[in-house]
């Protein structure tokens, strides 16, 4: 029987293949003599640590926003002259070369350790630039993805965002990780890229490069030497969802009828790019945030106006929501004062920001209206973080005044769930954040791993709030959407639209598999699927309630 | 050899970027500039690990230091600047 490991399905699919590792940290040798002459052994560190401070500088130039500053500090530590001349003392006590560096390195991690919070994190940046500058010292591979020259598994510990920016989705096959969770960096990315993923399986650290496995990541489980008849039953299952997750394309819609806009979830102009050759209706969610991360000043009226005139131009004739800044103390902005805040995900941050510095908001809005007139987009924008009918009215009001048409609210806060019909009533159309709403529904950290099973997007209490949005869009003719994760799952996608939403933004590479099983099912069976999942006593009830409800031959697909 | 007093007016502390503004701005110095919490060992200001690692919070008193041409500019300079609120635009530009 071969071996099997469990962990969490966070991207849905099967695929099987060779294990590659992420590149391991170089270590010292064991039994690394002293070099010749220590003044010539601190100038090969020097150039090392040189070279890996002008990489981490390239790499910010092409980063841009908060990446980039934080790869722009760590190379600041890479030049530290500090750092040298902790180094080139132990060389001069007799220190072996890469040794010495490595414990000059551990002495100021050892500092900053001690000084605890944020300074704690930047040990792992130190580290990184440590393991480059060994690679280089020692000729050995760079540590990160592997590059092994055919498709593999990715496995590692964890991905940090670093690693990931360099992942070819080409020679992915799946992603495997010891830690991570649901909404974690690794399973949002998979996601979007449309590659099977297992996080928070911790069996993974035993499999080394080469080993052959089968990873499932809708049910979560890794087949480590996966014997013929399983990899020919795995082979079977892809190909079958392949072919019915290839589907005719088009606008999406009910079996019998009811459009349902499809749309993708975007952040920056090179999303745009690579998601207007998805298909999809355009974008029902562009994250703006990235052209003010990481700035120590505003961009001006005319940059915005350019960046969104670019992204814009790529979705002519499509429609476009795009949501105004979003920054808060857990997105801090350098120009903004946010002060101190005990809950950053309850202070001063989305709409909110714009009671001080309305000016903000007032230039975001030109620049779009600027972009909007010149460009053939459909565009629209709305609010993150409307709580109240009056905030959503005051946006409103601001968003006409600089030509903008269509308006709209994010509701992800449970105020303004609960009296939606107020709050629609100001604008011309809802979006749903239902990573927020869950938050803030059940009073739990999204960022907290722990608190997972709470964030479920399949919890009935959640699924009301929606439903209590939904019908007030019915009610007051105002068109309402999801934008979240659960926007993405398929079989959840049809009980939102049964639950009133008429757009579901996802990650591109779930369009798909959202259009073929929502064409599956009639919308009153989408409604029927709403009301067994609402009547469940909990998320995994809800799920189950769905599912029976759902067409065998899709949902077997899944 | 020239001192200067100065309590840390950034909201984070010395910390992230105000560190690197600091270390950056030592950088630039003619003279080699020292930082030490009040009582304690002064280390180089133009290393960011080094001004990291003296983990110093809001509020909390540094002596900058510094000796040669031209000393008592530079630590009025960085005086200037860790009296700023640094996680604030500065300047306000």
């Amino acid at each position: 029987m071969p071996e099997e490991l469990h962990g969490l399905g966070v991207s849905p699919g099967t695929a099987s293949g060779p294990v590659a590792r992420l590149g391991l940290p170089p270590r010292p040798p064991a039994g690394e003599r002293p070099g010749p002459d220590p003044a010539v052994q601190a100038g090969r560190v020097a150039n090392a640590l040189e070279r890996v401070a002008a990489s981490l500088e390239e790499r910010a130039g092409r980063a841009g926003g908060e990446a980039s500053a934080v790869l722009e500090a760590t190379a600041m530590m890479a030049r530290d002259p500090g750092l040298l001349a902790a180094v080139r003392a132990r060389l001069d006590a007799g220190s072996p070369t890469a040794a010495g560096l490595d414990a000059a390195v551990e002495e100021f991690c050892a500092t900053l350790e001690s000084c605890g919070g944020h300074l704690a994190e930047r040990v792992a940046d130190l580290h990184d630039v440590r393991d480059r500058a060994l690679a280089i010292l020692l000729g050995e591979p760079m540590p990160g993805v592997p590059r092994p020259g055919h498709p593999f598994v990715l496995v590692a510990r964890d991905l940090a965002p670093a690693d990931t920016a360099t992942l070819d989705p080409g020679e992915v096959l799946a992603v495997v990780t010891e830690a991570g969770g649901p909404t974690g960096h690794t399973a949002v990315l998979a996601r979007g890229l449309g590659i099977p993923a297992v996080v928070r399986c911790p069996g993974a650290a035993g499999l080394v490069d080469g080993r052959p496995v089968l990873v499932d990541g809708t049910g979560g489980s890794v087949v480590v030497d996966p014997d013929g008849q399983a990899l020919v039953r795995a082979a079977d299952r892809a190909r079958a969802r392949a072919l019915a997750l290839d589907p005719a394309g088009g606008p999406g819609a009910t079996l019998d009828g009811t459009p349902v806009a499809l749309l993708v979830n975007i952040a920056t102009v090179d999303d745009a790019r690579r998601a207007a050759a998805v298909d999809c209706e355009g974008v029902g969610l562009f994250r703006t945030e990235g052209l003010y991360l990481g700035r120590r000043t505003a961009p001006g009226v005319e940059e915005q106006a350019d960046a969104y005139r670019e992204v814009f131009a790529t979705f002519a004739g499509r429609r476009i929501v795009v949501r105004t800044l979003d920054a808060g103390a857990d997105k801090p902005l350098a120009f903004v004062d946010h002060g101190h805040e005990e809950n950053p995900a309850l202070g001063v941050r989305g709409l909110r920001v714009a009671r001080h510095r309305p000016d903000l908001l007032e230039g975001q809005l030109r620049a779009l209206g600027l972009a909007a007139a010149a460009t053939g987009a459909d565009v629209r924008v709305m609010a993150p973080m409307v709580s109240t009918p009056a905030e959503a009215a005051h946006f409103a009001a601001l968003a006409r005044r600089h030509g903008l048409p269509a308006v709209g609210a994010m509701i992800e806060v449970p105020a303004a769930a609960l009296r939606a019909e107020r709050v629609l009533a100001e604008v011309d159309f809802a979006s749903i954040g239902t990573n927020d709403l869950g938050q803030y529904t059940f009073a739990a950290d999204r960022t907290q791993g722990d608190l997972a099973d709470l964030l479920d997007p399949w919890q009935p209490a959640l699924l009301d709030l929606v439903a209590a949005v939904g019908e007030a869009g019915s009610a007051t003719g105002t068109p309402v959407g999801v934008c979240g994760d659960a926007a993405g799952d398929p079989l959840l996608a049809c009980v939102l639209v049964g639950l009133g939403a008429r757009s579901l933004s996802t990650a591109p590479g779930l369009v798909g598999a959202v259009r073929t099983v929502l064409g599956a099912h009639t919308l009153p069976r989408c409604e029927e699927m709403a009301r067994s999942a609402r009547a469940a006593p909990d998320a995994a009830g809800a799920r189950a309630a769905a599912a029976a409800l759902a067409e065998d031959r899709v949902t077997s697909l899944l | 050899m020239p001192e200067r007093h100065v309590r840390v007016a950034s909201g984070s502390g010395l910390h992230a970027r105000p560190a690197a503004l600091l270390v950056r701005a030592a950088g630039r110095a003619p003279v080699p500039v020292t930082i030490a919490r009040t009582g304690g060992d002064p280390v180089d200001a133009r290393s960011i690990l080094a001004v990291l690692g003296l983990g110093a919070c809001h509020g909390d008193e540094v002596v900058l230091a510094a000796d040669g041409d031209g000393a008592q500019a530079v630590i009025d300079e960085l005086a200037a600047l860790l009296s700023r609120d640094l996680d604030v635009d500065p300047a306000g530009s």
